[in-house]
């Protein structure tokens, strides 16, 4: 409770459309692959998707309004990447559950390792 | 979940928590601390009303100091003895000014295996990405009341 109020709700506010732009299952996908391949222009990640490109440019910029993606030119050619800071802060979510978790887990060892 | 959810899940996860632990223990004490609602209350700081039963509901109260206001509701899926426990409820449900009842719940499995010297539990908690956008967001406002802390007090209640 250390925090002000506002401060608090400004961070809110902020992470709403990262929230927002990973609740879709064809954004995690091109989320993916961005992580794995690097950057890559639209022609390459609509391929073998069976998405229509206009629908990958359409949640690419979902992606990129979100703060996760942001596109660069190369050459003649647009290509996406992985915002990486921003992606390390959903992360701090489960980090959250998952320090939840591990204080229970700890409870509970010292709740049967009692005699 | 759908295929392309989880192949994305392998890369950056949003979606899902694993934990292994080694517990000093036999199989069936854990099993029981597990499984008996009111031995789960204990640990975990709840006070659950009912017992657990695959399809029951069980409702309860965290006694958790400075959670005390929050209720929760987990719906257990699946028992198999000794073996595999799973239920469902909804992560961060402290609002009180909020109806979580309509909103999708993550899934949390407790599996165990006899290992050397006692009892391995692996406890999972998945389906975060369903998890409506505002919700993970409040999230960001409790990570400064201090999980860090309670982990302190644990270590203290621990020792």
């Amino acid at each position: 409770m250390s925090r002000s109020r506002g401060a608090a709700a400004a961070k809110l506010t902020e992470a709403v459309p990262l929230f927002a732009a990973l609740g879709d299952a064809t954004r995690l996908g091109l989320l993916g692959r961005l992580s794995v391949d690097g950057p890559l222009s639209i022609t390459r990640l609509s391929q073998g998707t069976g998405v229509t490109r206009q629908a990958i440019t359409r949640h690419l910029h979902t992606l990129g309004e979100a703060g996760l993606v942001r596109s660069a030119r190369r050459g003649r050619e647009r290509v996406w990447e992985l915002d990486v800071k921003r992606l390390e802060r959903a992360q701090r979510y489960l980090d959250q559950v998952a320090a939840q978790w591990d204080a229970a887990a700890h409870r509970l060892k010292a709740f049967v390792e009692d005699p | 979940m759908t295929g392309k959810a989880r192949n994305a899940q392998d890369k950056p996860s949003t979606d899902r928590i694993e934990k292994r632990i080694v517990l000093r223990a036999p199989r069936s004490r854990v099993w029981r601390a597990i499984t008996s609602a009111k031995e789960f209350g204990t640990w975990f700081r709840m006070n659950l009303d009912g017992e657990f039963a695959e399809g029951a509901t069980v409702r309860g109260r965290v006694t958790h100091p400075g959670y005390e206001h929050v209720t929760l509701e987990m719906l257990v899926e699946r028992i198999e003895p000794e073996r595999y426990f799973s239920y469902r409820w909804h992560p961060y449900a402290i609002d009180l000014k909020v109806d979580y009842s309509k909103e999708p719940t993550t899934l949390v499995e407790f599996t165990l295996a006899e290992t050397e010297g006692g009892t391995a539990v692996t406890i999972v908690e998945s389906g975060f990405d369903r998890i409506p956008l505002a919700r993970r967001a409040e999230a960001f406002r409790m990570n400064d009341q201090g999980w860090a802390g309670q982990i302190k007090n644990l270590a203290s209640y621990v020792a």
